[in-house]
């Protein structure tokens, strides 16, 4: 009797918690996620509120000092000029930019599901993918050379007695096209590799030519890749504003934003952020009509 | 001698007034230290590029590892690219900064939040070789209380490729005209306060608006600058913030006439890119500098130290010549490396700085001295200047 008892493992505090925990799943579960779940509520759903609450201050005009007393003046002014306006050419930006990354990335994604071979298809991931890893930074400031006066792009098209845009609007258009595009190729790339063959041996059997399967058959299904690669392009063209500072003298959103914070003015900065926030929200509600996040 | 006791009892009842007067408005108390004690080994400086260089930018352009050697007062350094990023980093960061080189168009608004503290100047030697002319000024004497030492002063100029732009540009008006050959190439500093250098330009061609100071703008006034501002915008190659971003631009010739900072020609001068720069016939806008003390600051011996030194004639003459301004030190001129330097920046020539307008914060309560209307207060500025950008 003795000698079984010395035998057995002695119960340490380790395994007496293990016991209990077994017996608990509920507590199990709630101990595994509690980290998470803290991080993802205390520092993003609480940078979020303490944003939206400064929404609702205002601010002394000369001290700078913020004036704690709940307020709507902000969100009316971004009512009047020139935030209206501001809006309008951020949204309609980042519709362009979606719009010219899907088109882009349709051809190039069915390519690399469809038609290459494995060691091509390697190699353009790979090719996708590489820019991601370069700094944002440096991808921007080298559009700032390509398109500049004495840049490349104008010293490649002088011999053809042709300009590049220069800086300004275009310029903003093809540097964000260009830094968002591997989001939308990567969705739709992985959408079209789940389209099975056989889809398209019966579209072929059933007499359609290509382009009739592209329309009717890859086009539906690749849609909620489509949507899904868009949520990416069209936020990040929402939010930017180093870019358009950069190769333009225009401003969206982000600069209204950054500016009023430079000029301490942080209540209408937080509100004019919401814009944004709310478009992107409005947006995610279509998206996920559209089947998107079934896609991601 | 016989006065001494007289003084001592003025400046007892003076503090207790002013102690007795505290706290009304965000204007603190003045308490000014008597007498410094050790340094507490550490300082922090925000302060504008090329005013706290310690080596790093150019190893043969450093003053601070001097003043850390002799004071054992290590220094961080901070830059900051206009009056308002200063005032926000200040406002958000309330107790990092120890000391800042504050524009006009920043200190009264760091003297109005409580932000900094008043400097008994006797305990900084400098101060008295600083010149006059840049003492007791509105940005940065409070009614009778210093709130800081003056540190240089220079104008904001036009600069222009003298390869390109032909002929030399005399007046703002040619970074204002849209038809201009040079139209699209314009570049522009990107501040709201930005909006009084087309107030200058105002003053001259539209005499008519009867503006006395362009920082004391009423409604039409403002409009009419704003209105400038606008139009001239389709012919702004770039707006500039980070100096970096104008030199890369005048470089490679996306901008060809510009508002800018002697500092930056110099640079572009020494990289071979042929600029010339020039104080325009209506004047210009331009900064007064004052170094101040947080009221907050745990380093107040290192932080009157760092003031003595940076004012001190031997480092304000380095800085002047880096940075391209004129020194506040009387003294410093004669240590010039380049001896026409002073001459240069019209240091000692008070009738050079008559028609130069140093930032000051906009304020409703007209800066002019007029009463009868109210002037458009630096938020309307800001928001102006969003509209300019955005149009």
């Amino acid at each position: 009797m003795a000698t079984t008892i010395a035998r057995q493992i002695p119960p340490t505090v380790g395994r007496r918690l293990a016991a209990w925990l077994h017996r608990r799943p509920a507590v199990r579960a709630a101990g595994l996620l509690a980290g998470p779940v803290g991080w993802l509520v205390v520092v993003y759903v609480g940078s979020l509120l303490i944003l939206f609450l400064n929404a609702f201050w205002s601010r002394d005009a000369f001290s700078g000092a913020t004036i704690y007393e709940p307020t709507l003046r902000n969100f009316a002014e971004l009512l009047d000029d020139p935030y209206p306006g501001i809006t309008a050419r951020t949204v309609l930006m980042a519709a362009l930019v979606t719009v010219t990354c899907a088109a882009l990335a349709l051809p190039v994604a069915y390519y690399m599901a469809r038609v290459a071979s494995p060691r091509i298809r390697n190699a353009l991931v790979v090719a996708v993918i590489v820019p991601l890893w370069a700094s944002y930074l440096i991808k921007v400031y080298s559009w700032r050379l390509i398109l500049a006066e004495q840049g490349i792009l104008n010293w490649a098209l002088a011999p053809l007695g042709l300009r590049g845009p220069g800086f300004g609007d275009v310029a903003v258009w093809l540097v964000f096209t260009y830094l968002w595009l591997p989001y939308m190729i990567l969705p739709v790339y992985a959408g079209l590799s789940r389209i099975p063959d056989s889809l398209f041996e019966a579209s072929a059997d059933l007499g359609a030519r290509p382009w009739m399967t592209i329309r009717r058959i890859v086009l539906p299904l690749a849609m909620p890749a489509i949507v899904a690669g868009s949520i990416f392009t069209f936020s990040l063209t929402l939010g930017d504003y180093i870019a358009p500072a950069t190769v333009s003298t225009t401003i969206f959103i982000g600069n209204a934003i950054f500016s009023n914070f430079g000029a301490g003015n942080f209540p209408l900065a937080a509100a004019l952020s919401l814009v944004p926030l709310v478009i992107v929200l409005l947006y995610l509600l279509v998206a996920r009509r559209l089947g998107a996040f079934e896609a991601l | 001698m016989r006065s001494r006791p007289l003084i001592s009892l003025g400046a007892t009842l003076a503090l207790l007034v002013a102690a007795c007067g505290g706290g009304t408005s965000g204007t603190p108390a003045p308490s000014l230290p008597t007498s410094l004690g050790p340094g507490e080994g550490a300082l922090t400086v925000l302060a504008w590029p090329g005013y706290a260089e310690d080596g790093s930018t150019d190893p043969a352009v450093d003053w601070i590892t001097p003043f850390e050697q002799e004071t054992g007062c290590q220094v961080t350094v901070q830059v900051f690219g206009t009056s308002d990023e200063a005032f926000t980093l200040f406002q958000t960061n309330p107790e990092q900064f120890d000391v800042i080189s504050a524009s006009g168009d920043a200190s009264l608004r760091l003297v109005a939040g409580g932000f900094v503290q008043p400097i008994n100047v006797d305990l900084v030697p400098s101060y008295k070789e600083i010149f006059d002319s840049l003492k007791d000024r509105d940005w940065n004497t409070v009614d009778g209380v210093h709130y800081g030492i003056p540190h240089g002063r220079g104008a904001n100029q036009i600069m222009w490729r003298t390869d390109i732009v032909d002929p030399a540009p005399t007046s703002w008006q040619a970074m204002f005209d849209p038809n201009s050959p040079y139209a699209g190439k314009f570049s522009v500093y990107d501040a709201p306060i930005y909006i009084a250098d087309a107030a200058v330009v105002l003053m001259k061609t539209r005499p008519d608006l009867g503006i006395k100071n362009p920082y004391a703008l009423d409604e039409t006034q403002f409009a009419a600058a704003v209105d400038l501002l606008k139009k001239q915008k389709p012919a702004v190659g770039e707006y500039w913030v980070d100096y970096t971003k104008q030199i890369d631009s005048f470089t490679n010739g996306n901008t060809v006439i510009g508002t800018t900072w002697q500092v930056i020609a110099n640079v572009l001068q020494a990289s071979g890119v042929p600029v010339e720069t020039r104080k325009p016939e209506e004047g210009a806008t331009g900064w007064s500098d004052t170094w101040m003390v947080n009221s907050k600051t745990k380093h107040l011996n290192c932080a009157y130290r760092f003031l003595n030194h940076i004012t001190s004639a031997e480092v304000n003459i380095q800085i002047a010549e880096y940075f391209g301004e004129a020194p506040a030190n009387r003294n410093s001129c004669a240590l010039a490396q380049n001896p026409d330097h002073c001459a240069i920046f019209h240091a000692e020539e008070d009738d050079f700085w008559k028609d130069v307008w140093y930032w000051t914060t906009p304020t409703e309560r007209c800066l002019d001295g007029r009463t009868d209307v109210k002037c458009k207060g630096f938020d309307e500025w800001v928001k102006a200047w969003t509209e300019i950008r955005s149009g």
